[in-house]
């Protein structure tokens, strides 16, 4: 039981000092006009044009082999660059679904066709994906899918509705998580991962705006669109499987816990004006503490990761934890500085204090709620 | 030392003389004088493990040392050996003999005790306040300054005053007040300050209050499988089982701090002077603490409130232990105020350079 709370010292990483200072100054030049209101979309903030220049500089698919465009560095350089982008706000959003998760899937599983089509392009900061998961009656459920591929001559046609899709109405492709087999009572089997071209006819996308205002995530209608039979990822069928060895990937990596830094910051910003504060002090020295250890936990199992174990587990209880401490910080700074939350503030903690407040509801949901997550422990404890 | 053999012989001897037979009762923190579980861990030489080779040591990796403290909370160790540990690894550094038996440690803070010069020795004055084991240790290293500079001076709890007291977990706390005569040969310069032995204080209860989460957590997973209400295991209630991963998310993020502790604490001992991330291990293991004790009493109900039952062990050294050598308010005070001099622009890369 207590090898479940063993994260084994983060590796070290050499020569991380000169790629962070490059990043760190890369990113002074780039966001030296970038307001901390626009910060604070962290890892949700789009900008295709950030994406091109990231990949430009080879900090997109750091990991992949050269052959598909990537750069085979390690994964804690690639955890470098990563951590500093988020820490500065930076734009992310367009390529960062595709470069974690969606390029790694292909990378692992896909048909060399479906590699070179698609890889050099993700690295090059010019292809964006977008995860087709959640349905309107498949939420945490996921085995509940009710979009179906049916298997005709060539191909499949698809109907269904996904929904809460980020950034589909920005991206080129989707990994669609459908079912092509079976029916709703075979569960985890007969769901497969299929590569959508989002031009291909019949699809409708259709943003739906968040709390916040943006228009981050859409609803994704399919109406009798042919996907080719080259378009399966890995194996028919084994969708599930596929879907779930890419959590840990997904759950423990830095965006879990720095979704707020903007707020952070800004709020420190504040109260190092005020020297002698001892309640500040106090509650920063706080913050500090649980940044320190929630790096080191996910640095942890990003080691794990490199090794090729499957801490599945570990991730789960990273992104719990980093939730928590992401979403808390609303609160601790409305106990420290007075302020109307406002978006349309002319002054920018107003507006960034508003910004994170509306956003930090989704940080609990995205990526297996918060219930589900603490579901997977209580298995990983022998409860389930 | 390689593949970790150190800890593995020191996790057995723990599990044999003290795992879960031994606390049943209402068997109390202190082990008794000369005890067989003391005269075992001295035989296998755990109290030196942190003494350079140079001085006698057996050149063991700190890093497992730190472990095997971590392994002595998962059992409640009724001894003194974080104490004793880095007592001997404070004495042999300034060069100064190591006493025979148990030995504990104490860091005033500035201007509570006084060392002069007196003939050809010194005179230590003033009052050591809750030294933990003192009572049953041979010498007690105090941390004083002289002429400006951090001494180690040696004293003998026979030759103190002293005023008998307990954490709530019934481990010695005892008040020293102390007006002696100490030979030259018992005092020397030393190269760890008194921030510093806090310091080093403050990572042997964090690490040690990872262990006691660890066991807490896993007792109290295995209380719900094994307690049956309505019909089935109380672990089988989604109310329970949210609040015990609750439980184990802050003790892996308390393990991952007593990790953070031991290398800040090993480049202590080696000459280093970061204390922050042992300011950050104290105070998350101290907020995990709090935490886990809840859910554990809570899951227990009402056998988990007797005197009998064995949690007791536990949660009571969580609630003692994060208090001890500064509980979370006086390092967060600390940690908060380095990092808000950083300020804005210098805060991630304060965070990150860890």
């Amino acid at each position: 039981m207590t090898a479940i709370f063993d994260f084994p010292a983060p590796p070290e990483a050499p020569n991380s000092d000169a790629l962070r200072a490059e990043v760190r100054a890369f990113l002074a030049e780039e966001l030296a006009d970038f307001p901390p209101r626009e910060r604070a979309l962290s890892w949700t903030g789009f900008s295709a044009d950030f994406s091109r220049k990231l990949g430009e500089r080879g900090w997109i698919a750091m990991t992949w082999p050269k052959e598909y465009g990537g750069h085979e560095r390690s994964a804690l350089d690639r955890y470098v660059v990563m951590e500093e982008l988020l820490a500065a706000g930076a734009p992310v959003a367009a390529h960062w679904i595709s470069d974690r998760q969606s390029g790694p899937l292909i990378l692992r599983v896909g048909t060399e066709e479906q590699k070179r089509l698609v890889l050099p392009k993700i690295a090059a900061g010019e292809c964006f994906f977008c995860i087709g998961m959640s349905e309107p009656d498949s939420g945490s459920d996921l085995a509940a899918t009710r979009t179906r591929a049916t298997p005709v001559e060539g191909g499949f046609r698809v109907n269904g509705t996904k929904v809460w899709t980020t950034w589909a109405h920005k991206s080129h492709y989707m990994i669609l998580f459908c079912r092509t087999d079976g029916g709703p009572e075979d569960r985890h089997k007969g769901v497969s991962q299929l590569l959508v071209d989002l031009t291909t006819p019949g699809i409708t996308i259709r943003p739906i705006k968040d709390l916040t205002g943006g228009e981050h995530f859409n609803e994704v209608v399919f109406d009798d669109v042919f996907l080719p039979e080259s378009a399966i990822i890995g194996a028919r069928g084994d969708g599930w499987n596929q879907v779930t060895s890419e959590l840990a990937f997904e759950r423990s990596g830095p965006e879990r816990f720095l979704s707020s830094m903007a707020l952070l910051q800004e709020l420190i910003g504040r109260l190092s004006q005020q020297p002698g504060n001892e309640r500040a002090e106090v509650i920063v020295g706080r913050l500090s503490a649980h940044l320190m250890v929630l790096r080191r936990l996910s640095r942890s199992v990003s080691g794990m990761l490199e090794r090729g174990e499957n801490p599945a587990l570990q991730a789960s209880m990273v992104k719990d934890l980093g939730a928590d401490f992401e979403q808390s910080i609303p609160d601790i700074a409305r106990s420290l500085i007075e302020c109307e939350p406002d978006q349309t503030a002319r002054e920018e903690y107003a507006a960034t204090f508003a910004e994170v407040l509306l956003s930090v509801p989704s940080y609990s949901l995205r990526g297996g709620t918060r219930e589900i997550l603490r579901g997977i422990i209580a298995r990983g404890l022998g409860l389930r | 030392m390689s593949d970790k053999m150190l800890l593995d012989a020191a996790q057995r001897l723990f599990e044999t003389e003290h795992g879960p037979d031994a606390w049943v009762g209402p068997g109390s923190g202190a082990m008794e004088k000369g005890a067989p579980i003391w005269l075992k861990i001295e035989h296998m030489g755990l109290p030196l493990g942190l003494v350079p080779e140079s001085a006698g040591g057996f050149g063991a990796d700190p890093l497992e040392v730190f472990e095997t403290l971590r392994a002595a909370a998962r059992v409640a160790l009724p001894c003194p050996l974080a104490e004793t540990m880095i007592a001997a690894a404070l004495i042999s550094r300034a060069g100064l003999d190591l006493p025979e038996g148990p030995a504990s440690f104490a860091a005033p803070a500035p201007g509570v005790v006084s060392l002069t010069r007196e003939g050809d020795g010194f005179r230590l004055r003033g009052e050591l306040a809750r030294v933990p084991f003192a009572r049953g240790a041979a010498a007690v290293a105090v941390t004083a300054e002289l002429d400006g500079a951090a001494h180690l001076a040696l004293v003998a709890p026979g030759d103190c005053t002293q005023a008998a007291g307990e954490n709530v977990a019934g481990e010695p706390r005892d008040t020293l007040t102390v007006d002696a005569l100490l030979p030259a040969s018992a005092v020397a310069p030393t190269a760890l300050d008194a921030a510093r032995v806090f310091a080093l204080g403050a990572a042997v209860r964090a690490i040690g209050l990872a262990g006691a989460l660890e066991q807490t957590t896993a007792m109290t997973v295995q209380y719900a499988n094994d307690r049956v209400q309505f019909g089935r295991p109380i672990g089988k209630f989604q109310a329970i089982q949210q609040n015990l991963s609750v439980a184990a998310g802050q003790t892996a993020a308390a393990v991952a701090a007593a990790g953070m502790a031991a290398e800040a604490a090993a480049d202590l001992l080696d000459g280093g002077s970061d204390l922050a991330p042992i300011a950050a291990a104290k105070i998350r293991t101290g907020e995990a603490a709090g935490l886990v004790a809840t859910i554990a009493q809570q899951t227990h109900g009402a056998i988990g409130f007797t005197l009998e039952h064995p949690l007791r062990l536990f949660t009571k050294r969580l609630w003692s232990w994060r208090e001890e050598f500064g509980n979370e308010a006086r390092w967060s005070r600390d940690l908060g105020r380095t990092a808000l001099s950083a300020g804005q622009s210098g805060f991630w890369p304060m965070i990150s350079s860890y």
